[in-house]
C-alpha cells in the first residue's frame, strides 16, 4: 500500500499507475505517451483517469484532455528540477484544471513542500521512505508570502494580489475562502 | 530606505527556522551534502576552501548604519573581523562556522536583513546604479523597482529551481552603472511621451563561460506590466532552459539557440496568456514603496568649492572620490576599499563601525555599497568634505584612485576560493605596488581593471577595459589578458590579445600596455577611447615586445 499527502491528510492512494496490480474499479494513472498512443482506448474508459506528465512534456498539449482527467501527476526526478512547477501553474492558472494535482518523484521532499502547494499540488507523494509526516508539518512553515499563491496553503498575509478577474471561474469562491481562512 | 512591515519581518524569521532546521538535519545526518547543497545554496552559503562563505544580501546596495554596526558585530563575533563587497554589491563572510549560520541569519533578520538568494539557481539579488535617487541625469530612482522585484522574487513559489542563477539589474541613468546589460534581465528606467514610467527589457546578458550582451526584448514595457513580464521570462526559462549542462544553463544559452525573434515571440505569447493571472502591481502598492526612497531632507545650501587652501591630498581625493550630487551644496562620497597594499572590496569590522557613525553624522545614516567594491556616502555637504576627507584618510579609506587603475574590480580568488584557478589577491597587490605613483595614475585617468580567478567571471573580466583571467596551466597559475570590454552604457565585451602570461608578468605586461596608450593617445583622450580609435594591434605588440620567458 502507498501512502501520499493529500491536503493535510496522509492517505492511502487510492490511484494505480499503469502497470501496476489494480482492481477493476481502481483509478488509473496513465503516462502521457500511452494517453496518446490509445486515445480511443482511454477516452473511452470509464473509471477514473489520471495523467503522469514528465517534466519535459508540454502542459498546452493536454488542453483537449483535461476535461476527460480527474489527476494529472507531476513528475519531479530530483529536487532542482523545477519544471514541474511551472507546469502545475499553467494547468491550474491557464486551464482552471480542478483535479488533483499531484507532484511525484524523488524531488518532492519537505524542503519543497510548501513551494510545492503554493503552486497549487494538493497531493505529494514523496519517494519511497520519506518521512510524510515531516513532509505535512513542512507545509505549515510560513504563513506569510508575497506572491499570490494556490488555495491549498492558507496564509495570514499575502503582498501582491491577482487581478479580481482572475478569480472568475468555477472555483472562485472556494478559493477566496481559502485565502482568507 | 526601505522598511521591513510585519509581512517582510515574519517572512525572513520564518525563512531563519526553515534554515536552522535544515543545518540541523544536516548536521545530525539526516540530509547527505548532496540533499543539503541545494538547500543551502538557496542561503548564500558556500562550502569554501577554508570554511564555508556566507553571502550576505545588501538589496541593490542600500545599508543603514545600524545594518553595517551589526555586519561588524556578526564579523568580529562569527568571523575574522572583516567581510569582502562583492560586485553584486553583497557582503561576503569568509570564515563562518556552518553550525553558527543559523544564529547569524537570526542576528540579520533582527535588522532587517537576510542571505535569500545570494547563490543557488534562482533569481539573486537585484542590483541598481550606486548614484540612484542623487544622481543628476536620473530618469527616475531605480530601487522602488528594485524593491518590488526584490520581493516578487523571494522564495517565489515557481521560481525557486531555476535551470542556473538569475541576475537581474535596475539602471535609472543615461550612464549604466549597474552594468545592466550583462544580467539576465537588465531593465533601463524610461519615460514615455506622457511622462509615464517604464522600462527598456534586455535579456540574455551575462559573463561567465560564454558571456553576452542582452539583447532588447522590448523596447517599451509600461511599468504597471513588469511582474507579468518578468514572469513570462522567468515561466519561459524555467519550461525550456537547458538542464543537461550546467554550462550551458543560462537564459543567454536558450535565447541564442531559439535566436531572439522566437524568443521574443514565446516571452511575448507567455505574457499575453499568463497577464490576467501574473500578480497585480497597484498604484497603492507602488506608492508605498516608493515612500521609503523619497529625497533626504536636504538643508538649502549653495554649491562651494571646498579646495582652495587645503592640502593637496584633499584636493586629489575631492576630485577622484567623489562625484555630483543633484542638490546643490552636496557631494557623494566614495569610501575607497581599493587601498594600495589591501585586499579589493575587503574591510575591518572597525572600519565598518567607523563609517557607520560617520554616515550617521554626515549622510543622513546611509551607506551604499557599489558595483566597483566600495562603498558610498551619498548625501554629504560639501563644508564637511574636509572633516569626511580626515576621518576617512584615519581609517585608511581615503585612497584618492576612484576611478583609476587600482580602482579594481577582483574576486577573492584562490585565497579563498574553492574555483579558482588563480590567487587573484596576490596579482591585485603586485599591480598597487606596479602603480603606486598617483601622478602617474592619475596621468593615465580613467582605467578600468576587472579581474577573475576563473571561468566564472565573478571579478566581470570580460568587461573590463583591461580584463585579468586566472588560468592554470599544469598546476601553475596564468593570465590572460583581454582589452576593450565596456559595461558602462557602450557595453562590449574585451578581447584576449594572446598568451597568458606567468604570475610575476602581469603588472609589467599592464605598464607596457599603458605606455603604449600614452604613446599614441591624443589630447584628453580616456585609454578605451584610445582602444577603440586604433585598435588592439599596438598593446599586443608591446604587451609581448618582452618574451615573459626573459623577463
Amino acid at each position: 500500500m502507498r501512502y501520499i499527502l493529500r491536503r493535510r491528510d496522509i492517505v492511502a492512494d487510492p490511484w494505480r499507475y499503469l502497470g501496476e496490480e489494480a482492481g477493476a474499479g481502481d483509478p488509473l494513472i496513465v503516462p502521457l505517451a500511452d494517453l496518446r498512443a490509445e486515445r480511443e482506448r482511454w477516452w473511452n474508459w470509464t473509471g477514473r483517469l489520471g495523467v503522469l506528465l514528465a517534466p519535459s512534456d508540454g502542459v498546452e498539449d493536454l488542453r483537449a484532455d483535461l476535461p476527460r482527467l480527474d489527476l494529472a501527476a507531476l513528475q519531479f526526478p530530483n529536487p532542482g528540477d523545477g519544471r514541474g512547477y511551472s507546469q502545475a501553474q499553467l494547468l491550474r492558472e491557464r486551464r482552471r484544471f480542478r483535479g488533483e494535482l499531484r507532484a511525484v518523484g524523488a524531488g518532492v521532499r519537505q524542503d519543497q513542500a510548501f513551494l510545492l502547494a503554493r503552486c497549487g499540488f494538493d497531493s505529494l507523494e514523496p519517494a519511497a521512505g520519506v518521512d510524510l509526516e515531516a513532509v505535512r508539518v513542512a507545509l505549515g512553515r510560513y504563513d506569510v508570502a508575497y506572491q499570490p499563491g494556490a488555495p491549498e496553503i492558507a496564509l495570514r498575509r499575502q503582498r501582491f494580489a491577482r487581478p479580481p478577474q482572475a478569480l472568475r471561474g468555477p472555483s472562485s469562491t472556494l478559493r477566496q475562502h481559502r485565502i482568507g481562512e | 530606505m526601505y522598511r521591513y512591515d510585519e509581512l517582510d519581518q515574519a517572512l525572513v524569521d520564518q525563512r531563519v527556522a526553515e534554515f536552522r532546521d535544515q543545518v540541523r538535519r544536516h548536521l545530525a545526518g539526516e540530509l547527505s551534502e548532496d540533499e543539503f547543497r541545494p538547500l543551502r545554496l538557496r542561503n548564500g552559503l558556500y562550502i569554501q576552501r577554508h570554511a564555508p562563505m556566507l553571502r550576505i544580501a545588501i538589496p541593490y546596495g542600500l545599508l543603514n548604519a545600524r545594518q553595517l554596526r551589526a555586519l561588524a558585530a556578526i564579523t568580529r563575533r562569527y568571523d575574522r573581523g572583516y567581510g569582502h563587497f562583492t560586485t553584486r554589491q553583497n557582503l561576503q563572510l569568509n570564515w563562518p562556522a556552518l553550525a553558527d549560520v543559523p544564529d547569524i541569519l537570526a542576528q540579520l533578520a533582527h535588522v532587517q536583513m537576510h542571505a535569500i538568494q545570494t547563490s543557488g539557481n534562482c533569481v539573486r539579488n537585484v542590483t541598481a546604479d550606486h548614484l540612484a535617487g542623487i544622481a543628476p541625469d536620473e530618469i527616475d530612482d531605480p530601487r522602488p523597482y528594485c524593491e518590488l522585484i526584490r520581493q516578487w522574487a523571494t522564495l517565489h513559489p515557481e521560481f525557486t529551481y531555476l535551470p542556473r542563477k538569475f541576475k537581474i539589474a535596475v539602471t535609472g541613468s543615461a550612464e549604466d552603472r549597474a552594468a545592466s546589460e550583462v544580467h539576465d534581465i537588465g531593465l533601463q528606467l524610461r519615460r514615455g511621451a506622457h511622462g509615464e514610467i517604464g522600462f527598456t527589457v534586455r535579456v540574455g546578458g551575462g559573463l561567465g563561460r560564454a558571456p553576452a550582451i542582452g539583447q532588447i526584448t522590448r523596447e517599451w514595457l509600461p511599468l504597471a506590466e513588469l511582474f507579468a513580464y518578468l514572469q513570462a521570462v522567468l515561466r519561459v526559462y524555467n519550461l525550456h532552459g537547458r538542464r543537461d549542462n550546467i554550462h550551458k544553463a543560462r537564459i543567454k544559452i536558450l535565447l541564442k539557440s531559439l535566436g531572439l525573434e522566437r524568443f521574443r515571440a514565446e516571452v511575448e505569447a507567455e505574457w499575453q496568456a499568463g497577464r490576467a493571472d501574473a500578480p497585480q502591481l497597484t498604484p497603492a502598492e507602488l506608492e508605498r514603496v516608493r515612500g521609503f526612497f523619497q529625497p533626504q531632507p536636504y538643508e538649502t545650501l549653495a554649491d562651494h568649492d571646498p579646495t582652495p587652501g587645503r592640502e593637496l591630498a584633499f584636493k586629489a581625493w575631492y576630485r577622484y572620490n567623489t562625484r555630483a550630487h543633484r542638490m546643490p551644496g552636496y557631494r557623494a562620497v566614495f569610501v575607497s576599499l581599493k587601498a594600495h597594499g589591501a585586499v579589493p572590496g575587503d574591510m575591518t569590522a572597525a572600519q565598518m563601525e567607523a563609517v557607520a557613525a560617520l554616515a550617521e553624522r554626515v549622510s543622513f545614516g546611509l551607506i551604499r555599497s557599489t558595483h566597483t567594491q566600495n562603498l558610498l556616502l551619498a548625501d554629504v555637504p560639501q563644508h564637511a568634505l574636509y572633516e569626511v576627507w580626515r576621518e576617512l584618510a584615519a581609517l585608511g579609506l581615503a585612497m584618492p584612485n576612484i576611478g583609476t587603475l587600482t580602482d579594481m574590480i577582483a574576486c577573492p580568488g584562490l585565497d579563498f576560493c574553492s574555483l579558482a584557478n588563480a590567487g587573484t589577491i596576490a596579482v591585485a597587490q603586485q599591480i598597487q605596488q606596479r602603480f603606486n605613483d598617483l601622478d602617474y595614475l592619475y596621468d593615465l585617468g580613467e582605467i578600468e581593471i576587472k579581474m577573475s580567478g576563473c571561468m566564472n567571471a565573478c571579478g566581470h573580466h570580460h568587461v573590463g577595459h583591461i580584463g585579468i583571467l586566472g588560468v592554470d596551466k599544469h598546476g601553475e597559475e596564468w593570465y590572460q589578458i583581454s582589452l576593450g570590454g565596456s559595461a558602462n552604457g557602450y557595453t562590449a565585451l574585451g578581447e584576449v590579445i594572446g598568451p597568458s602570461v606567468a604570475q610575476h608578468e602581469v603588472a609589467a605586461t599592464l605598464e607596457r600596455i599603458v605606455e603604449t596608450y600614452r604613446d599614441v593617445r591624443e589630447d584628453g583622450e580616456r585609454f578605451i577611447d584610445t582602444l577603440r580609435r586604433v585598435g588592439l594591434t599596438p598593446f599586443r605588440e608591446r604587451a609581448y615586445a618582452v618574451h615573459p620567458a626573459a623577463a
